[in-house]
């Protein structure tokens, strides 16, 4: 491979396959997921419900351990959790520590780092800001809407500078004008810091207006459908990306893919 | 302000009417096992001297305070341990609930075969093995029944076992702590006395079996209420701390509630 190619991957997926075997038979729940996020990519991954999509997460965070293939994160094999790699999980009032205030809570992580004290708070100030959550570093998570502890898990990982961002469903649970603040607020990141984001997603819409390549999932188990591309404009616009007719066209097509999933329909070349 | 006083009537308002009975109904009385209220309160200052403190009534505390810091130190790292890992956990089980139905004070006669009748190591260690059972019980459950998301935030983002441990893991289960820890209290004080009645001539509880066997009622009767006020500062003292250091947990269940 070319020095240009490796260097411009970030997170790269080959042949991963999860079985999970314990009492009972064997459950098959990701059999070859080959996929790569170059750097500075917002992909969207988007499945039927029951496709695997939190195995395949868990798999690429580190917290679960695969039973075959390869990921690879800057070139380096994930067997634990990686070093540059930030979760938000979608529960987010069970991953914020409720003891910790909210500067607190984004700090932790760096001091891990060992960052030095004075670099921490302006980490911890600017991705605060980033988020529109200054005046509440001292709060405690508790005292926030739903949709405003998701922006200090969103703060936390975006002060940790990973070179991955992972989110699983972090907007699963909040209401919808929440939602479409927050999806804007993971673009406006994205372009700002030039993170790279793994987006996981049951919402066609989401993931389309969101995304710059949307993987589409089969059922389990799981295989990439099909890898699409997303040729909108690249400002975001909740109302006019949303109207316009490509939009239309490309949730359509996710939508039909995910139906076609949902009745089994697996990729020809499945199986070499 | 008027509503502060209002609270504080409300709460002296019970153990003043039961003082006020206990001075009404006791008052005159000539049975010798009931002296009049007058008496016994007459009879604190003298039975309760400084010497007595120093040479009884602190040492009981001290031992107190020695066998309760231990149990907690031990419950907590064991609670810790088995609570963290299921198969020890299941390996222990059944023998930790063994020993947790045994009434602590049985053990009393038993430890101080062991650990001398009259020293202060019998005492303590009776205090310790009665104040660990509901500390580490109540670890393991609380370890256990921490929040899987909350473990796999402190994971993807690499904190040190240490950090893990400290900042994640006991401070997430310090709610069910402190409430193994409250029960402990209680139990401790049983203990602290309990731990004195055989064959020790000094110490909280060992005086007040000493006025019992010399009929010196009144004293007796001191020594007793003595007993609950310090049973009742230690607990002003739990409620004290755990107030401070658990304000979070409190905010969550009101949060919780709200929803």
């Amino acid at each position: 491979m070319p020095a240009v190619a490796t260097e411009a991957v970030a997170l790269d997926v080959r042949g991963l396959q999860k079985t999970y075997s314990g009492q009972g038979p064997s459950v098959e729940a990701v059999r070859d997921l080959t996929f790569v996020v170059r750097r500075g990519e917002l992909v969207c991954i988007v499945g039927p419900s029951g496709a695997g999509k939190t195995t395949l997460l868990r798999c690429i965070a580190g917290l679960l351990a695969t039973s075959d293939g390869r990921i690879t994160l800057d070139g380096v094999a994930v067997t634990g959790p990686p070093p540059g790699m930030a979760v938000v999980f979608q529960e987010y009032g069970r991953s914020l520590f409720p003891w910790m205030t909210v500067g607190q809570n984004v700090e932790l992580p760096l001091k891990e780092k060992r960052i030095p004290k004075a670099e921490r708070q302006r980490l911890v100030h600017a991705a605060l800001e980033a988020v529109g959550l200054t005046d509440s570093a001292r709060a405690h998570p508790w005292q926030l809407s739903g949709g405003m502890q998701q922006r200090v898990a969103i703060a936390r990982a975006v002060a940790y500078e990973p070179s991955v961002l992972l989110m699983d469903e972090p907007f699963a649970a909040v209401d919808a004008q929440t939602r479409a603040d927050l999806e804007d607020l993971v673009r406006s990141l994205w372009e700002r810091l030039g993170v790279t984001v793994l987006f996981v997603t049951h919402d066609i819409d989401e993931a389309v207006y969101l995304g710059q390549r949307v993987l589409v999932l089969s059922n389990r188990p799981t295989v990439v459908l099909e890898d699409v591309r997303i040729d909108l404009p690249d400002r975001r616009d909740q109302l006019e990306t949303r109207s316009l007719p490509r939009f239309t066209e490309l949730r359509r097509h996710v939508y039909e893919l995910i139906q076609l999933a949902k009745q089994g329909h697996r990729p020809e070349n499945e199986g070499r | 302000m008027n509503r502060i006083i209002a609270a504080l009537l409300y709460a002296v308002g019970l153990p003043a009417g039961l003082l006020a009975g206990w001075w009404l109904v006791s008052d005159g009385s000539t049975s010798f096992f009931w002296p009049p209220l007058a008496d016994i309160v007459q009879a604190f200052p003298d039975t309760w001297n400084s010497d007595r403190v120093l040479a009884d009534v602190l040492p009981s505390l001290a031992r107190l305070g020695i066998g309760y810091a231990a149990a907690l130190a031990a419950g907590v790292g064991l609670g810790a341990a088995i609570g963290l890992n299921p198969r020890l956990r299941a390996f222990l089980e059944p023998a930790l609930e063994f020993f947790r139905a045994i009434p602590p004070p049985v053990l009393v006669p038993v430890i101080a075969l062991f650990a001398g009748y009259t020293g202060w190591t019998s005492k303590i260690v009776t205090i310790a093995l009665g104040c660990l059972w509901p500390i580490l019980l109540n670890t393991v459950e609380g370890v256990r029944g921490l929040d899987e998301v909350l473990l796999d935030t402190a994971r993807s983002y690499r904190l040190r076992r240490r950090t893990r441990l400290l900042k994640v893991v006991l401070r997430g289960s310090s709610p069910q702590i402190a409430a193994g820890a409250r029960q402990a209290l209680s139990i401790g004080v049983i203990l602290m006395v309990v731990s004195e009645l055989f064959g020790a001539n000094r110490g909280l509880g060992a005086s007040i079996v000493q006025f019992q066997r010399t009929f010196a009622i009144p004293q007796m009767w001191t020594g007793i209420i003595l007993l609950g006020l310090i049973g009742f500062l230690l607990s002003l003292l739990f409620r004290f701390v755990e107030h401070r250091t658990l304000a979070w947990y409190r905010g969550v269940r009101r949060a919780d509630r709200r929803m």
